[in-house]
Parts: C-alpha cells; sequence; structure tokens
C-alpha cells in the first residue's frame, strides 16, 4: 500500500476563526479509487476542512498533497486544476440555464458560446455512456427533479476532468430512491477509478457505501478506520464521545380524546394542480401521529394549512371547534391562538430570521405575547432575552449566547432554537415537519426526547419526515401519503419498511397482493 | 462569524469611502485647473466657516435626515421608497394648505398642525404605490419614481392655479401668515445674547428631526410593529410562518416612510426665512436621503451623522462655486461622487477591507 501515493493527504491543517479552532492538526489520507467517508456531527470541522481542500479558506498550518505533489490551493481554481471537484449541499446552478449551459458555465473556451457548446455536448454523452450519469442536455434545470440537479453538478465536476469528487451532504436533500441512484453512480465512479470523499452524519450511508471512514469531534480528528471493521454504535460513539442511543425510547401511547380532526381536505394551487385530495384523519391527545412519504406528495402543504399559511377547503376541527381555512382568522396568529405550534420543515427559511439574533428568535411567532410587552407600544426586549438564555440552557442550545444571530448556530442548535420555541409554548397541537433534517446525532437524539416528553405530558403531535426511520421510532401510528392522499394508515408494529414503501409509492394493498 | 468587527462595518468602510471619493475630486479639481488643496479648505469654510454657513449646514441636515429616516425605514421591510422628493412636495402642498387657510394663531400649533398635514400628504402620496406593491406586486421602486414626476406636476398645477396668489409672477404660494413663522435657531440663541446661525434658515424642526431619530429609533428596534418590519424585511417566507401579514406591513411601513418624506417640508417650507411653499421645494433632497440612509446603515445615529456631511458637502459645495470661478456643475459632480462611494459603491470598498481583516485576523491566529 504505501508504493501508491495517496490521491490526497492533508498534513497538519489548522484552522481558526478568532477565538473558533474549527481544524485542530487535522492528518488524513485518501487512498485513489476508494470512497472515504467523513463524518461527524455539525460544527465538527467537516465543511472547513473540505472548504480548505477546495480553497474557500486558508489553513493557518499544514500541507496539502495530491497524488504525491505537495499543492498549495488558493483558491477554487486552483483546486480545479489539481482534480478536485465539489458538489454542494445546495446546488450552485442557474435555475433558468439548461443543463448544458450549466455544464459549461465558467468553463467556456473562447468568447463565442456555440463551439464550447457543441464541445460539451459531445464530452457529456460520453460521459454519460462511461459513468451511466444519462441527463437530457437540454433540460432547463428548473424543470429537473433535485436528484437530477445533483447528476449535472456532478457532471460539472467531471466536464472540468476532476478525479477527486468531494460530496457535501449529499443525500440531504434526496429520497431514498434517489440517494440509491445517487449511491449507483459514485459507486460507478469509483469503478472507473475516481476518488470520493463523502462528508455525511448519516450512519447508514457511511456503513452502506465507504471503503474507509474519518470521524472528527469537534475541530480534530478522532480516527480513521475500515468501514468494514466498524459498525453505526461504534461511529456514533465516536462521533459524539459518548454512548449515543441510536433507537428511540418510548413507553407506549396512553391517546385520549381526539384534538385534531381533518376532514376531507383538498388543496388546489393556483396553476390548478391539486396538491391535497380529500385528506382525512385524526391525532388523539398523547399520541404522534406519523405521516410518512416521499418529499412533495402533499406533506408540506398539510403542514402549511394547519399551520396557518396556506389556504384549503374542507374542515380542520381542533378540539371540537372548527378552524378557519380561508378568512381572515386563517393566518398563523390565529393558529397560534388556538393552542398550535409549529416546528416547520426548512427552518432556515421559514422557522428563523437567519439575520435575527437568537433571541428575537424566540419571539419569533409569539412577538405578541403579553410576556414580551412593556406597554401597549414597546416590546420588553429583556424580557424575550432572558426567556431566550433561559430556553437555550434548557434545551442545551450551543454556544448558549442568545445574542448571536441564528446563522452562526449550527443546523442542530439552530432547530434546539426552534423546538424550545415551540415545545415551550405547552401546545395542544404540536405539528413537526422534518424535526432532524441536517441536525447532529446528538441533537437528534435530545429532539427525539422533547417530542416524546410532549407526547407523555397528554399532547398531539403531528409528525411528518421522509426519514422512514425516523417515523418507524416516533410514531404512534402511521399514515403514508402518496400524491396528496393518504394511502393508508399502519401501527409501526405491524409494518416495516418494505409495507410502508410500497405504500409511499403509491402500491395500495389490492394491488400488491 | 462575522468579518469584521462593528466599528470597521459603521466607521471605516465610509470613512475611506469618503476618502476615495475625496483623492477622485482632487483629480476632477487639477483637470479644471484648481487646486484642490485650496479647494477643499474654501469648502470647509463654506460649510461651518460663519454663522451663516453653518446654520445652512445645519438646515441642509434636516432635509436630509427626515428623507435620510424615510428611506431607512422603508428598507428594513426591504422597500426601496426612492420616491422622496414627490412625497416631501406633497408634504409642502400639505403643510402648506393648512397653514394658509386654517387661522393657526401661534407658532406651535403652526408647526403641530404643519407638521402632520405634511406627513399625512407624504404618507397618502406614497399609498398608491404602496397599495399596488403590496396587493398586485407592482415593483414600489417604479411606481414611486413615476409618482416624482407626477407630484411635481400636481404641485405646479397647484401652484400655478388653486394656490396662486393674485398679482404674483413667481411659481409660489403666498408667504405664510406671520403667527406661523417657526422661530430660527439664531432667534433661540439670541435669547442667551449669542448669535450663533446668524441670518441662517436652521430653525426649530431641527428638533423634530431629531425626535424623528428617536421615534424611528423606538419604532425600529423596540416595537411590535418594527420587529415585524425587520422580519419581513429579512424573510418573506418566514413572516409568513409567523402570522405577519406582508400586505398589512408593507403599507405600514411605506405609509410612515412617506410621512417621515413628508415632513420634511415643516423645515424647507414652514421653517425658511420667507415662508412659502416653491416650485423646485424638494431640491434634490428626497434622492440625498437614499445616499444618507445608505451611508448611515439605516440607523437613526448613522443618518445623523450622514445628514450633517450631506449637509456641509451641499453647503460647503455652493460656497464653492460662489466663491471661486469652479463651475457649479463641478461642484455636482463632488456631491455625486460621494454619494457614489459612500451609496452605490459601498460593497467595492467594503469586500477588501474585509478581506484585509480576515487575513490580518488569520495572521494573528497563526502567531499565537
Amino acid at each position: 500500500m504505501s508504493d501508491i501515493a495517496p490521491a490526497i493527504e492533508l498534513v497538519g491543517i489548522s484552522k481558526a476563526f478568532g477565538p473558533v479552532q474549527a481544524n485542530k492538526d487535522i492528518s488524513i489520507r485518501v487512498m485513489p479509487g476508494t470512497i472515504h467517508g467523513i463524518i461527524g456531527e455539525n460544527g465538527a470541522g467537516k465543511s472547513t476542512l473540505m472548504s480548505i481542500l477546495y480553497g474557500f479558506y486558508k489553513a493557518d498550518a499544514g500541507e496539502i498533497f495530491i497524488a504525491g505533489q505537495k499543492t498549495q490551493i488558493p483558491d477554487s481554481q486552483a483546486a480545479i486544476a489539481a482534480g478536485i471537484g465539489m458538489v454542494f449541499q445546495h446546488f450552485k446552478l442557474v435555475q433558468n440555464f439548461s443543463v448544458l449551459e450549466n455544464v459549461v458555465l465558467g468553463a467556456e473556451d473562447g468568447a463565442l458560446l456555440r463551439p464550447s457548446l457543441a464541445k460539451a455536448r459531445k464530452q457529456l454523452k460520453s460521459l454519460a455512456e462511461e459513468y451511466e450519469l444519462h441527463v437530457n442536455p437540454d433540460a432547463i434545470i428548473e424543470d429537473l427533479g433535485v436528484g437530477m440537479q445533483q447528476r449535472v453538478e456532478i457532471l460539472k465536476a467531471l466536464y472540468r476532468k476532476a478525479d477527486i469528487l468531494i460530496l457535501d451532504e449529499p443525500t440531504g436533500v434526496l429520497t431514498p430512491p434517489e440517494a440509491d441512484q445517487l449511491f449507483r453512480i459514485l459507486g460507478r465512479l469509483k469503478a472507473e477509478g475516481k476518488t470520493i470523499i463523502l462528508i455525511t452524519h448519516k450512519l447508514r450511508e457511511i456503513m452502506d457505501i465507504t471503503d474507509t471512514v474519518s470521524v472528527m469531534r469537534r475541530g480534530e480528528m478522532d480516527s480513521t478506520v475500515k468501514t468494514s471493521e466498524t459498525n453505526p454504535a461504534d461511529l456514533a460513539e465516536r462521533m459524539v464521545g459518548r454512548k449515543v442511543l441510536l433507537r428511540v425510547d418510548k413507553t407506549p401511547a396512553k391517546p385520549k380524546d381526539v384534538v385534531l380532526e381533518v376532514r376531507d381536505l383538498n388543496i388546489t394551487d393556483e396553476k390548478g394542480v391539486h396538491r391535497l385530495k380529500g385528506v382525512s384523519f385524526n391525532v388523539r391527545a398523547g399520541e404522534i401521529l406519523g405521516i410518512a412519504g416521499v418529499s412533495g406528495n402533499g406533506q408540506s402543504e398539510l403542514l402549511e394549512v394547519l399551520g396557518g399559511y396556506e389556504k384549503a377547503t374542507g374542515e380542520i376541527l381542533m378540539n371540537g371547534v372548527p378552524l378557519d381555512l380561508t378568512g381572515a382568522h386563517s393566518d398563523g396568529q390565529s393558529r397560534r391562538a388556538r393552542g398550535i405550534a409549529h416546528v416547520p420543515e426548512d427552518r432556515q427559511h421559514d422557522g428563523l430570521i437567519m439575520d435575527f439574533s437568537a433571541w428575537e428568535n424566540t419571539a419569533f411567532g409569539y412577538h405578541h405575547d403579553p410576556e414580551y410587552q412593556i406597554n401597549a407600544l414597546l416590546m420588553d426586549n429583556a424580557a424575550i432575552l432572558r426567556d431566550a438564555k433561559e430556553k437555550m440552557d434548557r434545551f442545551d442550545v450551543r454556544p448558549a449566547n442568545p445574542l448571536l444571530s441564528a446563522k452562526n448556530f449550527s443546523g442542530g442548535n439552530q432547530q434546539k432554537i426552534v423546538v424550545a420555541r415551540e415545545i415551550e409554548r405547552d401546545p395542544d397541537l404540536l405539528l413537526v415537519g422534518q424535526p432532524t433534517r441536517g441536525v447532529d446525532i446528538g441533537a437528534i437524539e435530545f429532539i427525539h426526547q422533547q417530542i416524546v416528553a410532549l407526547r407523555d405530558a397528554g399532547k398531539a403531535i403531528l409528525l411528518v419526515s421522509v426519514e422512514l426511520d425516523e417515523i418507524m421510532g416516533l410514531s404512534d401510528r402511521i399514515a403514508v401519503m402518496f400524491d396528496g392522499k393518504i394511502m393508508g394508515e399502519r401501527l409501526p408494529e405491524n409494518t416495516n419498511e418494505k409495507e410502508l414503501g410500497l405504500l409511499m409509492a403509491g402500491v395500495t394493498d389490492g394491488e400488491s397482493a | 462569524m462575522d468579518k469584521m468587527p462593528k466599528w470597521a462595518d459603521v466607521a471605516l468602510v465610509p470613512v475611506v469611502s469618503l476618502i476615495i471619493a475625496a483623492l477622485i475630486s482632487a483629480i476632477v479639481f487639477v483637470a479644471v485647473g484648481q487646486n484642490p488643496w485650496e479647494a477643499l479648505k474654501l469648502m470647509a469654510y463654506g460649510a461651518v466657516g460663519t454663522s451663516d454657513f453653518l446654520g445652512y449646514t445645519l438646515f441642509y441636515a434636516t432635509n436630509f435626515i427626515f428623507t435620510g429616516l424615510a428611506v431607512a425605514v422603508a428598507f428594513h421591510a426591504s422597500l426601496f421608497n426612492i420616491g422622496g422628493e414627490g412625497q416631501v412636495l406633497l408634504g409642502g402642498l400639505g403643510a402648506a394648505i393648512v397653514v394658509l387657510f386654517v387661522p393657526l394663531p401661534h407658532w406651535t400649533l403652526a408647526l403641530i398642525a404643519g407638521a402632520t398635514a405634511a406627513a399625512v400628504f407624504g404618507a397618502l402620496w406614497v399609498a398608491i404605490p404602496a397599495y399596488l406593491q403590496a396587493r398586485r406586486g407592482s415593483h414600489i421602486v417604479i411606481t414611486t419614481i413615476m409618482f416624482n414626476f407626477m407630484a411635481s406636476g400636481v404641485l405646479i398645477y397647484m401652484l400655478s392655479g388653486p394656490l396662486k396668489p393674485d398679482g404674483n409672477m413667481q411659481i409660489a404660494t403666498a408667504i405664510f401668515p406671520e403667527a406661523s413663522h417657526l422661530p430660527s435657531l439664531n432667534d433661540i440663541a439670541r435669547l442667551f445674547g449669542s448669535d450663533l446661525f446668524g441670518r441662517s434658515p436652521v430653525n426649530i424642526s431641527i428638533l423634530i428631526a431629531l425626535l424623528a431619530c428617536v421615534a424611528v429609533w423606538a419604532l425600529i428596534w423596540h416595537t411590535r410593529l418594527g420587529y415585524q418590519i425587520r422580519a419581513l424585511g429579512r424573510s418573506e417566507s418566514a413572516a409568513k410562518y409567523a402570522g405577519i401579514s406582508a400586505v398589512n406591513i408593507t403599507m405600514i411601513a411605506l405609509l410612515i416612510s412617506g410621512g417621515l418624506a413628508g415632513m420634511m417640508a415643516v423645515n424647507n417650507t414652514m421653517g425658511i426665512n420667507t415662508p412659502q411653499l416653491v416650485d423646485n421645494a424638494a431640491g434634490g433632497a428626497g434622492f440625498i436621503g437614499i445616499a444618507v440612509a445608505l451611508m448611515g446603515r439605516n440607523h437613526p445615529v448613522g443618518i445623523i451623522i450622514a445628514a450633517l456631511l450631506f449637509g456641509a458637502l451641499y453647503q460647503g459645495g455652493a460656497e464653492l462655486s460662489a466663491a471661486t470661478s469652479i463651475p457649479v456643475q463641478i461642484v455636482v459632480v463632488i456631491q455625486a461622487l460621494v454619494i457614489m462611494f459612500t451609496g452605490a459603491l459601498d460593497e467595492m470598498v467594503r469586500a477588501p477591507i474585509e478581506k484585509l481583516f480576515i487575513r490580518f485576523g488569520r495572521s494573528r491566529a497563526a502567531g499565537e
């Protein structure tokens, strides 16, 4: 093994942002033709390390060797020249350009586009054949699904002759089938001799696809092990630095009265597409109803109607009293007044104002609360600040500094700020969308415990998640949505992933039998 | 992680911008055969050298505080109200109508009534663009700038028709009744035996401007309304989630913005030495307000400082062209350079300074 130079070798990389040591003396060797996983909690320094490798940051100390050659990477152009390609978590594609135009963008040969496009078209064809990366070169990006857009990102990197591909949380936005497809592509790339670095916090992906895995913790490299010689529990422990419960610990539910009753709910959007088609279900006090489904099958719209920012027809009863679905009282404020709290699916877009400080976000949505006012005119900023500090302490938000902007917290800590705000309102009904998307393991465990605790306090919880593990682990009852309809309800103890997967794909009992 | 300390953000960047604008101005002066150093000295003298000059600087600064605040309030809701010019004119119309047709026995009453009318007229003038933005999504930049032209037309019609006093050649209203004349700051200084502000028109409305600064500060950072304005401005989708009505908040923020711009009339119409409404009453203050708000980072304290600077530039520039053979157009060029560098090209100066801070921070961290 020693006679082959590593595709990438980092030696003694350190990087500080002010007082925060994001990377501390990190050394890592990535062998060519392997898939190397880098795993760690949010804030462990994975992204910083990759940003150094891709030339976004300059390391304070340390050396980078590419294929045995010491290499300086001052910017991303140099990284591309060194054969490194990066696929970001949030795609960097021009939405109204075609696939071909996006691939060429920034790598044009001259002032005239036509020859570059013709060349790219030919190359895309051969890349598609070589790696089974089939995408219609003339499709417009905004018409493509997320999985296809990700392929375009990979094609962009390959078009730029990347031998080393870095993928940052690539499955964060993918549905399970799309993720499987991605992994097949990665396997193919590896077979063709490419080196792949996969940054993720999902243990299953690491176990499924990587050859080697490096675990980072608090800016340091904890260990690098062969994937075949480890297991999820061991990795989780290395990541967090203590034993972690991978399963949700909960007692059987004791459901009581119906809190939420949804009857024949329909939504037609402005393009005339039926988003919800006669959805009916109920949630009782003291139980968690999990809604499973591939994203985009109406779950988001359902949450938006219940949360008060989407109109619908049909009937929703909250504690037996109808909710206003279209009129003046169909807004988020009215919903909160009726005892509905909402942890939205997209915390950065909806749940938080990223430029607001943590304390300002603590009052978000509850800014009319009398507790937060001095008098009719002035808000009591000091009271909000105090409340934020207490909530952050109770929910172990790190750093526990309410003056920091929301954008300066890691995903898990941002989510804790939202969850603390919503759960501590003691709502009758908690809506939770993707509670642990982009959240690290330690925080997932904590957030799950909080949701279960709220259930045990006799509250109704509606959980929407695309993570089947999460649905299976948390729910007391599972409803599966497909194409705007509820395909069926199951009890977690009487079903399995296969059955749910079929329902998620729209296959009903009769057809599958 | 913030890229640079706050002091650099609020102080260093504008100062560097100013220096660059000054250097380019110097080149312009040399090009027209003038000594830039002498010109700078003359401008500084023209801005604060005598009681009159100082007073005029403060007078203009008062205008710019009102329009700067107007831009800032809308900007916190991510709305770009560039219709300050028109709202100022309409504010003047409101103040003039009230003061001319309602008998007001004392200047305090005139001030209150005039300011209220000016604010209401300014707010009403932005109400239609605001409604179109909030309900129909018509872009506020387009509509407000169109409304500037209309305001100018409305004003000229009113001044050459309904409000034209008999036997007057000027396009202006009659001079306001004596009882409504606002005391100038020099009148107040004279009570203490001083002649600090000479014959300049700077008047009691500068205090109204400062009060407006306090009010805007409290509104934006200490009220629910301000919280909702900022929330909507930062993230419309999050505002929706929180049950903040984008339509209502857009309307309210713009009405407040228009009201603030309109209130400038108290200074430039009621507060001048011969109080009357003239056709070019706004004098570009509506546009300078944009630069003032940008340079002042949409914060009242910053706006006061920026307004003083632009007041000095405006007044000093006028003296410069009066005292030398430097054409007045060159002075306008200088003002434009300052606006360009402190306002429009802010990011051009900011980015390299941020980079320096990052590099400096890095080398210091490595040294530890």
